[in-house]
């Protein structure tokens, strides 16, 4: 066994209002250069829809994420290592910039200078890539919002699989979902795996994945790796980009931006414990259904004391292993088994998890619309959004997971609600959804309440120990390789403009003046 | 071709050490100074269409040409001499370089048609994009004209005296430039731009080669990579 923690993140989408202040938020902190207008870390999807890039889920399309051999053993989909390196010249499974959407501005000038018109003047949108008039904006970064579009080309999503979908194209029947995305951090990334250059790692002592701005050549193969496509390649830069998980906020305790500043405080952030040894057995389980559980498996009781004594063996810190005790994310997804790691049949073990939604059925259900299960709960079968599409979403089509994290909120909501107005409470309630009162209490203070400090565990990390300051004294900072220039260096002997340098000159002021 | 003395001495004497050293320290300084520039500046994003089929003859048609002139040219005279005659192996250059080589230019082609034609990508194209890109189709095209003009003498000796020429280079001997003094002029053109090609390379995409060459590491790496903090590491280091 070999104890490594991890930062893990739990979205309750069952109160996500889907108002993109995570998405806006994290482009302005991180990706609002040139070269990344189209790529957002964090996006929010309206589901069902295909999603952003275009029908990124897809892997008969796009072939990201894993594969397993007869023998058992696992390869990238896109190909091994000498699959990866034959495709390095033109990868067939990258994404074209129209995949995303062709970023634009607006000719906003116009507004002021056109000459008297006899009607209005327009603002017309510009290419940010060509720089050329757009005749017209064909698809954006949330095309698909609040069900946007016909349903003919959202119900392609893949989350229908094995699903009568034609009915849900009806007025009646037709639900929807937010889905904000970000990268999965996981635990057996593909991305890691496709990088010819080595420049993508995983972090030991928090988990988080990152490129090694310095050492990415371009080869673009995790983008295509990554199943999430969560990995962007920055057409100026060259170079490929993703998700920090804004990890100089986590060393220092903070949470992300996007769970900062999340208004429906959807989202939680703790540490939670694994063995490393066993991921690759984990990643290899055959049948696709059981990987959710194997998943699970890896995961480590942090209050047991033979664990505690074998982390901190391993280097996992004091505070660390005191932190995974009160973790938001253990308790969601091990305790209770209400949050779900997004699509475990790519096989990446994604580390950022979802609670599947309900809302909003409950209301309709008192009124007698749905179905009674008996136990004066609605049966989740009668749902609105079918088991089936989350179970697609989330367990790789196992429903029996969703099915009891769904009527576990429900009895916790039926629980609370007779509460607050004073009825009789039958115990059955909770017991026949396997919790008990102080189990639903402590779930109604996390996903209803949601105080911040229960949102957010994270122990500082010890980078007092990990640099050397002496050797970045002087430095610039967050730059772009050499310590002085933005992303976008005009002056420079190498892939910039020679003598172009800007200076702007100092010199003592003259007193007479 | 004949040149005045002092400038054929120059261009094929000295010249190519100026190329090489630029190429050696040039390639160095950058990869440790600027590593942040190093990349292979993919435009792939931006347009698929032709790449997929202009990139892959090119890059193929190239990895052999390459591969075929450091065998080549480098082999020692005795292993060559043991192993066929020189007719054979200026017919086995003319063959394996020939096709290789027109592999090479139609892909070179259609990538220089792809960098110009597209607005997309011109606009996202530097000076030095567009340069390296004309002069390598230049080159190819100079080395597979090479492939007619050698079937006129298939004695091997011009042969010979261009592997001698580079191998001199190689071995730092001094009175090399004599060596290619009155050959055709598409030989003395392909020598130079070759050399050219090498000195504008730290400064240009060109760079991505060393990577594409470091990249074989991945076939023998282990898929996935965990980096320590450098907690337990010397502060006074």
């Amino acid at each position: 066994m070999k104890i490594r923690a991890q930062i893990a993140m739990v979205l309750n989408l069952d109160k996500c209002i889907g108002c993109h202040t995570c998405s806006v938020t994290c482009k302005n902190v991180w990706t609002s250069r040139k070269g990344m207008e189209y790529a957002w870390f964090n996006n929010v999807e309206t589901k069902p829809g295909i999603g952003y890039p275009k029908d990124w889920e897809s892997q008969e399309r796009w072939n990201g994420g894993w594969k397993r051999n007869p023998d058992g053993k696992l390869a990238p989909k896109q190909g091994g290592r000498w699959g990866v390196l034959a495709r390095i010249f033109a990868n067939p499974n990258l994404p074209e910039i129209e995949d995303y959407y062709e970023p634009f501005t607006f000719d906003y000038e116009n507004l002021q200078t056109a000459p008297e018109l006899p009607t209005a003047p327009v603002a017309r949108p510009i290419s940010l890539v060509s720089g050329r008039t757009m005749d017209k904006i064909e698809w954006g970064p949330n095309w698909e919002e609040i069900l946007g579009g016909e349903f003919a080309k959202r119900s392609k999503d893949y989350n229908f699989e094995a699903i009568q979908k034609d009915i849900y194209g009806q007025f009646e029947n037709t639900f929807m979902m937010y889905l904000p995305r970000l990268c999965e951090h996981c635990l057996n990334p593909t991305c890691v795996a496709s990088c010819p250059s080595g420049s993508i790692y995983k972090r030991e002592e928090d988990g988080i994945v990152l490129i090694d701005q310095d050492k990415c050549r371009g080869w673009r193969m995790c983008v295509s790796g990554c199943p999430y496509k969560k990995i962007y390649y920055n057409w100026v830069s060259g170079k490929a980009e993703k998700c920090i998980f804004c990890y100089p906020r986590i060393e220092a305790g903070l949470s992300t931006v996007c769970s900062e500043t999340c208004v429906g405080r959807i989202r939680y952030l703790g540490v939670v414990l694994y063995d490393a040894d066993r991921i690759e057995e984990a990643a290899s389980t055959e049948n696709p259904h059981d990987l959710y559980q194997r998943q699970l498996d890896i995961f480590l009781d942090p209050s047991d004391p033979e664990i505690q004594r074998q982390a901190a063996t391993d280097g996992v810190s004091a505070e660390w292993i005191e932190a995974a005790q009160r973790s938001p994310a253990y308790k969601m997804a091990v305790e209770w088994k209400i949050a779900f790691p997004l699509h475990p049949e790519y096989r990446t073990l994604p580390m950022v998890w979802y609670v599947p939604p309900l809302s909003p059925i409950s209301a309709h259900a008192s009124a007698g619309r749905i179905e009674s299960a008996g136990n004066g709960l609605p049966d989740v079968a009668s749902l609105r959004i079918p088991v089936r599409y989350l179970a697609n979403l989330l367990t790789a089509g196992y429903e029996p997971p969703i099915v009891s994290a769904l009527e576990r909120m429900l009895a916790m909501r039926a629980w609370f609600r007779g509460k607050q107005l004073g009825e009789a409470q039958d115990p059955a309630l909770l017991s026949s959804v396997g919790l008990d009162e102080a189990t639903a209490g402590e779930m109604h203070r996390y996903l209803a309440i949601a105080n911040y400090e229960d949102r957010f565990v994270i122990p500082t990390a010890h980078r007092e120990k990990a640099h050397n300051a002496y050797m970045i004294r002087g430095g610039g900072g967050f730059t772009f390789g050499n310590g002085c220039d933005g992303i976008d260096a005009k002056a420079g002997l190498f892939g910039g403009k020679m003598g172009r340098r800007k200076v702007i000159p100092i010199r003592a002021l003259d007193e007479a003046e | 071709m004949t040149l005045p003395a002092p400038l054929h001495e120059f261009l094929f004497g000295i010249y190519p050490y100026i190329c090489l050293a630029v190429l050696f320290l040039g390639s160095l300084i950058r990869f440790d100074r600027e590593p942040y520039s190093w990349k292979s500046d993919s435009s792939q994003m931006l347009r698929l269409a032709e790449l997929e089929f202009g990139s892959n003859l090119f890059h193929y048609g190239v990895l052999v040409v390459i591969l075929g002139h450091f065998i080549g040219f480098l082999t020692p005279e005795p292993l060559v001499l043991w192993l066929m005659s020189p007719t054979q192996h200026q017919l086995l250059a003319m063959v394996v370089g020939g096709i290789a080589g027109l592999i090479a230019l139609i892909g070179a082609s259609v990538l220089v048609h792809r960098r110009l034609a597209y607005r997309r990508i011109r606009a996202n194209s530097r000076r030095w994009d567009i340069a390296i890109i004309v002069m390598l189709w230049l080159q190819l095209a100079l080395g597979v004209a090479t492939v007619p003009l050698s079937a006129q003498h298939m004695d091997g000796a011009m042969f010979d005296r261009l592997v001698a020429y580079v191998q001199g280079v190689v071995l730092f001997r001094g009175d090399n430039a004599v060596l290619v003094q009155g050959t055709p002029w598409v030989y003395q053109a392909h020598i130079l731009l070759g050399f050219t090609i090498f000195l504008v390379s730290p400064f240009t995409r060109m760079v991505h080669i060393w990577s594409g060459v470091g990249s074989l590491a991945y076939l023998v790496r282990p898929y996935q990579l965990v980096r320590k903090d450098t907690r337990s590491a010397n502060p006074m280091q």
